[in-house]
């Protein structure tokens, strides 16, 4: 009888704490947002987007500009790479795990690791210089050189976090049976349909599921803006920690968090429909 | 015939090196940089015809551990540790639940808590400073912490699943049918089996709890973990000091990973589904 219940005995404290920690946030983060000394308001709304303090419109564009950019570069690197990574070659462990360790790195740290690259007396700067190139170092950082502060931020984004979705890909990939290609080789099929007509559909579930991740990630982007630009470039969730920790606006903070748990899950229910919607139409 | 074919070989195999290569310096570059960085004399970083250090120091590191840095590493340890030990608390039943039993709703259940990994953790920390203040756990190492097990949980629960999803049923049914009971099947048969993969998903819940820098930094004002620290005080300092910060950070990361390599690809195979 106690095997019946046994389960959900187990699984019950887990559930419990992550929607505590999930549902009582977003509950008080609704309070914070729409309240002043306990009465209902709308001065942190107002605030948000009329007051020249405020930056959420740019933070708003900014952040889905940069998503819209990174994305796509990141998931072409990435199914390059994991192509590439699929053929057999000598030392491809090592290779392997060379490429994927930013993995394990932070987003603060690759914001100084792109830094000691970029900056005025950084590598790239000398390199170029030293072979003769630029006479002018390029300056990456600063307020009026935001297109460039821009550009670093893609940069560093697409080394550190092209990784994960090479994972995601290339254990994809390892998964299609070489039968199928050998198969598809006796046929007559050449590359390129061999590609189309087998790689690609067997590795959807993995683009959809790499796509998801990444997406939802990267609209959190935060340390890696905050480390090469500051509030020059404002993102939601660096408005969200501007506006909590230097400001003290905590129902301002509480809107822009509300504002990414939104777009989170919006885009994962897009997703999520998108994706159902093909597979109903090709019947699997 | 012959000819170009041996020609196309080896075409192809230099295309495909290269391409490695290329990859490999792409990834590699920025880290050896700012490895050196971290340790190069000022002179030789600010002299424009110094390509490559040739004077290294420890100076720069001494003075970031100097300005607060040792007591923020120590932070984040500490605030890694308690990650750990409460999200394998509560995580390993689960996954085990998972993992070895049939029952209503697991599907359902299964897919809340994935679609819970999904979402935006760090939300939840603005609106958690306000019952911190209340409880009396605001700028603290422990409200880090369970703010940091609410990102790590799901992820122990689906790694640890998989982990004991792969110990045969059948040696747990046999030590049962020789007079263990489930428990017991569980602590003498399951757990040492499934101790190499879980050790492995405890260096990612500690490299997860390392590196998070939002929630840390919006809960804590003095007792700073090392990502908060670095934001929130490293960042006026000069550049060589910049460099330091960094490799303080990545250092242990590294490490662990080098430790638990073998892991790292099915580990993020797993957990990314």
């Amino acid at each position: 009888m106690m095997e019946k219940y046994l389960p959900y005995i187990l699984i019950a404290p887990s559930l419990a704490y992550l929607l505590f920690f999930i549902g009582y946030p977003l509950a008080q983060g609704l309070y914070l947002a729409f309240t002043e000394n306990g009465a209902f308001s709308l001065e942190n709304i107002e605030y948000l987007l009329n007051s020249p303090f405020s930056k959420f419109w740019e933070a708003l564009t900014d952040t889905f500009l940069l998503v819209l950019v990174i994305i796509p570069i990141q998931v072409a690197i990435a199914l390059g790479l994991a192509m590439l990574f699929n053929m057999k070659f000598w030392g491809r462990n090592t290779a392997l795990y060379l490429v994927i360790l930013p993995l394990t790195i932070s987003d603060v740290a690759a914001g100084l690791i792109w830094y000691s690259m970029l900056s005025t007396n950084g590598f790239f700067n000398k390199l170029l210089m030293n072979i003769g190139l630029i006479k002018e170092p390029i300056y990456f950082f600063g307020y009026e050189y935001r297109p460039m502060e821009f550009l670093a931020i893609v940069l560093t984004e697409v080394w550190r976090a092209t990784a994960i979705v090479f994972v995601i890909l290339f254990a994809g990939l390892q998964m299609i049976s070489q039968d199928h290609i050998e198969a598809a080789e006796v046929f007559g099929a050449n590359v390129w349909q061999r590609l189309r007509y087998i790689v690609f559909p067997m590795l959807k579930p993995s683009l959809q599921a790499a796509l998801i991740i990444r997406t939802l990630f990267a609209f959190q982007i935060f340390g890696v803006v905050w480390v090469l630009a500051g509030r020059d470039i404002p993102v939601l969730a660096g408005e969200a920690y501007y506006e909590q920790v230097q400001l003290r606006h905590t129902g301002v903070a509480a809107i822009y968090a509300l504002i990414i748990a939104a777009i989170s899950v919006t885009i994962g229910y897009i997703y999520i429909k998108l994706f159902r919607a093909q597979y109903l139409e090709e019947g699997g | 015939m012959e000819e170009s074919s041996i020609v196309k070989y080896y075409l192809r195999k230099i295309i495909i090196a290269g391409l490695v290569i290329l990859a490999v310096l792409w990834v590699i570059t920025p880290f050896v940089i700012s490895i050196l960085y971290a340790f190069a004399s000022k002179t030789d970083y600010y002299s424009p015809n110094i390509l490559i250090p040739l004077h290294y120091t420890l100076e720069h590191i001494q003075k970031l551990l100097d300005l607060g840095a040792t007591r923020a590493i120590i932070n984040s340890v500490i605030v890694a540790v308690i990650t750990i030990i409460i999200s394998f608390a509560l995580g390993l039943p689960a996954g085990y639940a998972f993992a070895k039993f049939v029952f209503r709703g697991k599907d359902t259940l299964k897919l809340l808590i994935i679609g819970l990994r999904m979402f935006p953790i760090l939300v939840i920390a603005v609106p958690l400073v306000t019952l911190y203040i209340k409880l009396g756990l605001n700028d603290s190492l422990l409200g880090v912490a369970l703010a940091h097990t609410a990102m790590a949980l799901p992820f122990v629960i689906i790694i640890s699943s998989s982990i004991f999803a792969g110990v045969p049923k059948e040696l747990e049914e046999a030590a049962m049918i020789f007079g263990l009971d489930r428990k017991g099947a569980f602590f003498r048969i399951t757990m040492p089996l499934a101790l190499p993969g879980l050790t492995a998903a405890a260096i990612f819940t500690f490299i997860m709890s390392w590196n998070e820098v939002f929630i840390a930094s919006v809960l804590t004002l003095t007792n700073r973990t090392l990502p908060a620290f670095i934001l929130t005080s490293a960042m006026a300092a000069p550049d060589f000091i910049k460099f330091a910060a960094g490799f303080i950070m990545i250092f242990p990361a590294m490490v662990f990973v080098f430790i638990a390599r073998k892991y790292l690809i099915t580990m993020w195979g797993i957990t990314l589904k």
